[in-house]
């Protein structure tokens, strides 16, 4: 049961975001700029980026449906998702993703861990200052969903073909206030 | 020195959200809606959950902006601050602070850190839904802007004085730096 009374049965975070609108607004757009932007990386590689972090964070709320995003941006490859959560370095993904990862994982543990090593390793494997700074960022940002997420007990559906369903709606039309206050995809 | 290239000079997240302003702008509306928006809690118990979070997350630039604004905001009983940096438990603090300052700390660990019993014993003290809410997406929120900070190595001054002035700004709200 939830840690307080959301006043709605939506699942997850987007209990959270219709109880209170005014944070939900920028954490909205956030996630919007963050995920789906095309400039740099694609939005597969930010998504598979949210998702292993919530894997760290064992979040699995976050976690799966992040990784069914990615499954839609990637045309239906679950076995890249797997790689990745199991062990990126060996993932058959660029070596400039592999440094990426390494370094969402670093900030995951704590911004201090990330090390200048990590960085120029990624930007020798191709990486921009952008790519870098929206790893970072990224990253971080899921350190807070996740928390927000759990740390207020939030209902997660135990039904998993509800997730490829909350995936498409957002892979469609993008993150935003609309994944609260429209019809749930059923 | 930082990891990428952005403006020198300019200390912590300020410097991150001139690098890249399309997320800055949501980044400081967050902060404004959270610290300075509508809440049970003041907007000096809401800096001081953001800096005791800050304080663990060992993130030296936002722990001692948010602690200086806390101070400010504050006043005459600005001592609080220091007291619960040291030692939350032994602080002058109200009850329920320190009850909501325990989740804080359980939210800075990881979100299934927070039991039952931390949430039973805030309401003990007077926490309603709103002030549980707001609590842990404080705490939430600064474990990212920590991460954010310290993951790009941004500037960070040491110079006390540097985050007493920083502290003044910050407690009339957060409004996104303009390019220099």
């Amino acid at each position: 049961m939830p840690h307080i009374d959301f006043k709605n049965d939506l699942p997850g975070i987007r209990s959270a975001l219709a109880y209170s609108p005014e944070t939900a607004a920028p954490l909205g757009v956030l996630a919007e700029i963050l995920l789906r932007s095309d400039e740099g990386l694609t939005r597969a590689e930010r998504e598979l980026i949210a998702t292993y972090v919530s894997y760290l964070n064992d979040c699995f709320y976050c976690h799966h449906s992040h990784g069914e995003i990615a499954c839609i941006y990637l045309d239906g490859d679950r076995e890249i998702i797997d790689q990745v959560r199991n062990d990126f370095s060996t993932a058959d993904i660029s070596e400039k993703l592999k440094g990426l990862l390494r370094i969402a994982g670093k900030v995951q543990q704590s911004g201090k861990a990330v090390t200048t090593d990590d960085v120029v390793h990624a930007k020798n494997s191709g990486a921009t200052d952008k790519d870098i700074h929206d790893t970072v960022l990224i990253a971080a940002a899921f350190c807070m969903f996740n928390r927000y997420v759990d740390g207020l007990a939030t209902t997660t559906p135990k039904d998993m073909s509800s997730y490829p369903l909350r995936a498409k709606q957002v892979a469609e039309k993008g993150y935003g206030n609309h994944i609260y206050t429209e019809k749930q995809p059923a | 020195m930082a990891y990428i290239q952005v403006p020198e000079g300019v200390p912590g997240i300020r410097s991150l959200v001139m690098f890249r302003p399309e997320t800055g702008k949501h980044l400081y509306d967050l902060a404004q809606a959270l610290l300075r928006g509508e809440s049970p809690l003041t907007e000096a118990e809401r800096e001081l959950i953001a800096a005791y979070v800050s304080y663990r997350n060992d993130c030296m630039f936002c722990w001692s902006s948010h602690a200086a604004a806390s101070r400010c905001l504050y006043g005459d009983e600005k001592n609080i601050v220091d007291e619960v940096l040291n030692d939350m438990h032994r602080s002058n603090v109200s009850d329920k602070m320190k009850a909501l300052l325990n989740i804080a700390g359980k939210v800075q660990i990881l979100g299934k850190e927070v039991t039952d019993e931390d949430i039973a014993e805030a309401r003990k003290h007077g926490a309603d839904d709103r002030t549980l809410h707001d609590t842990v997406l404080i705490a939430a929120s600064f474990s990212m802007f920590n991460r954010y900070v310290d993951g790009l190595a941004s500037f960070t001054p040491t110079d006390p004085v540097v985050y007493e002035e920083m502290g003044k700004r910050m407690a009339k709200g957060y409004v996104l730096p303009q390019q220099q």
